[in-house]
């Protein structure tokens, strides 16, 4: 029942001298919500662009639902569906002529497909804008559309890159209303990539995906479990000197980012008295807070997601 | 309709639908080469007789494969379009070989480009032209065979770029001198010997040539020139076969890390 429908071993990708994925693996299980977070630059979207089939795998092992992506290309497509990032609407055609266009190519025709797109356009609330032409809707509609149109072939797999991209958190939030739904009602895994931790919340599993390679691969709470306490972060105008006096006074490892010092610690609150009285010039801010998913990328890379 | 047939067919539905809700292409494609005829016609009907026929009448048919020639660049321009703008991404990584996105696009464009040619050759016989409704029948076949090649010509050079300013060079240093140098401004005699081997040369100068043979199917002076017939007839057959397969060979090896 639960065996992989996507199966990465050892992937490798270079553009010339630059390496994008350098021994990535992992495994997507049937009916999964899965994540890759990553910096932009890390290797995402090439990444998205093998599985979705528009780059050739470099070297290593890809198999979709079952079969080799690289000898089984055709069978592949046909079993996934691909949101991109950006639009791959006809921003001309109205609704309805994009998902019969998209249906035609892939082989569907006549009252199957009229069915397929009514039920795809009543499921997201799209049944009203059938006639409109995509270039009236809004961004949200319009990635709404580019669902109708990844789902529209019934694929075992969705692969979507960066989904919430330019879309205000109201569309954010009924965007991953209807992938949750999907997963729940059709069974069909999802795999997206994306760089926001809200996002990477809300995934089963997540694959942490830094300079090409895969540094962990776990449930989000697991992933903040590992951190093994909760976090603090002092602020202060030299965080060399800070990280060194923690060092020297509490034994402490701190990781220091631009001109903050982190310190991962099971007694944090009582740490953050003890540091704050006893050194007050040094430091501008001090924060107490649970780890975040951002806590866990910054332990498991050594940088922050943003600022690389 | 087969599958790989109902994949081309979308994409073609799909050119001629976008065609028609931008009426400004309408107008480029159609009105620039009937501009060209009306002023060049005019202007140099005095100074000029090829064989039987006055200047105007002469220069028309090379309008019509003019036009021929806008549609299809404004339409392969658009493959350049749909790749910057997204859409061809999606169409990538359907499973369909990459030579039923090239029919698809030869094929919508073949039907812009006839049926607005078809338009403009119906006007000719008003502004007192010799060819009648025969001539216009007859070279339909050629008006699609010539299309075909022009469109796969067109996507052949397309399908590899990725600026429509680069698109915009080529059509002004080889697109438009091949339309030159084809018969369809001038009559290849007297001209001096290099441009003669260069009209000899080049592909379009048999289809020009062919869509003159049908138009004056019954008026021998008027083709008297040309080169015969069954060459211009397998000569244009084989540019448009030679076209498209370029295109297809083009789409299947896009840059080196594409999969096919």
């Amino acid at each position: 029942m639960n065996s992989p429908i996507v199966r990465i071993e050892d992937l490798r990708y270079s553009y010339g001298e630059h390496v994008a994925l350098d021994g990535a693996s992992f495994e997507v299980s049937k009916g999964e919500v899965f994540g890759v977070l990553g910096p932009n630059g890390g290797g995402k979207t090439t990444m998205f662009r093998i599985l979705s089939t528009l780059l050739p795998v470099g070297s290593g092992q890809v198999q979709v639902a079952g079969m080799d992506l690289t000898a089984n290309l055709a069978e592949v497509r046909r079993a996934i569906g691909v949101v991109f990032q950006s639009p791959s609407l006809d921003i001309k055609l109205t609704v309805a002529e994009n998902l019969t266009c998209h249906g035609n190519i892939y082989g569907l025709s006549g009252q199957e497909l009229f069915r397929r797109i009514t039920s795809g356009l009543e499921a997201l609330g799209l049944e009203d804008r059938r006639e409109s032409l995509v270039e009236t809707l809004s961004g949200g509609l319009k990635r709404r559309v580019e669902l109708a149109k990844g789902l529209l072939t019934d694929p075992q797999l969705l692969i979507l890159d960066e989904p919430s991209t330019g879309l205000d958190p109201g569309a954010r939030r009924d965007l991953w209303d209807y992938i949750l739904g999907l997963r729940r009602d059709r069974g069909t895994t999802i795999l997206v990539t994306t760089h926001l931790m809200d996002e990477a919340e809300r995934c089963d599993r997540l694959a942490i995906l830094d300079r090409g390679r895969i540094v962990a691969v776990d449930t989000p709470d697991a992933l903040r479990r590992k951190i093994g306490g909760d976090v603090l972060t002092l602020r202060g105008a030299n965080p060399g000197l800070l990280q060194d006096e923690l060092q020297k006074r509490w034994g402490l490892t701190g990781t220091c980012i631009d001109n903050q010092v982190r310190i991962e610690h099971v007694e944090a609150r009582r740490l953050l008295r003890d540091i704050y009285d006893a050194l007050p010039d040094q430091i501008e801010s001090i924060q107490l807070a649970r780890p975040t998913l951002e806590d866990v990328f910054i332990r498991e890379t050594g940088h922050q997601l943003w600022n690389e | 309709m087969p599958p790989m047939l109902l994949a081309s067919w979308a994409l073609a539905r799909r050119e001629v639908v976008r065609f028609l809700r931008q009426r400004n292409r309408v107008f480029g494609a159609l009105a620039q080469p009937v501009l060209f005829w009306a002023i060049f016609g005019s202007g140099l009907s005095p100074s000029f007789r090829a064989g039987s026929l006055g200047y105007s009448e002469y220069f028309f048919p090379g309008v019509i494969v003019l036009i021929l020639l806008f549609t299809a660049i404004f339409a392969t321009i658009s493959i350049i379009e749909d790749r910057n703008t997204g859409f061809l991404q999606g169409v990538l990584v359907a499973p369909i070989p990459r030579s039923s996105i090239i029919l698809g696009k030869v094929w919508g464009t073949t039907m812009l480009a006839v049926g607005q040619a078809i338009l403009v050759a119906l006007l000719g016989p008003m502004f007192g032209l010799s060819y009648g409704f025969l001539g216009i029948l007859l070279a339909v076949p050629v008006l699609f065979l010539l299309s075909v090649a022009l469109a796969g010509l067109g996507t052949w050079i397309a399908w590899r770029m990725d600026s429509t300013q680069g698109f915009h060079a080529v059509m002004t240093s080889f697109l438009m001198p091949m339309w030159l140098l084809s018969g369809a401004f001038f009559p290849p005699g007297g001209t001096p010997t290099w441009l003669s081997v260069v009209i000899a040369c080049n592909p379009l100068t048999y289809g020009v040539a062919l869509l003159r043979y049908a138009l004056y199917l019954g008026d021998p002076a008027a083709t008297a020139t040309l080169p015969s017939l069954p060459l211009c007839l397998i000569i244009t057959i084989l540019f448009a076969i030679g076209t498209i397969a370029g295109a297809s060979y083009a789409a299947k090896t896009r840059t080196a890390g594409a999969l096919p």
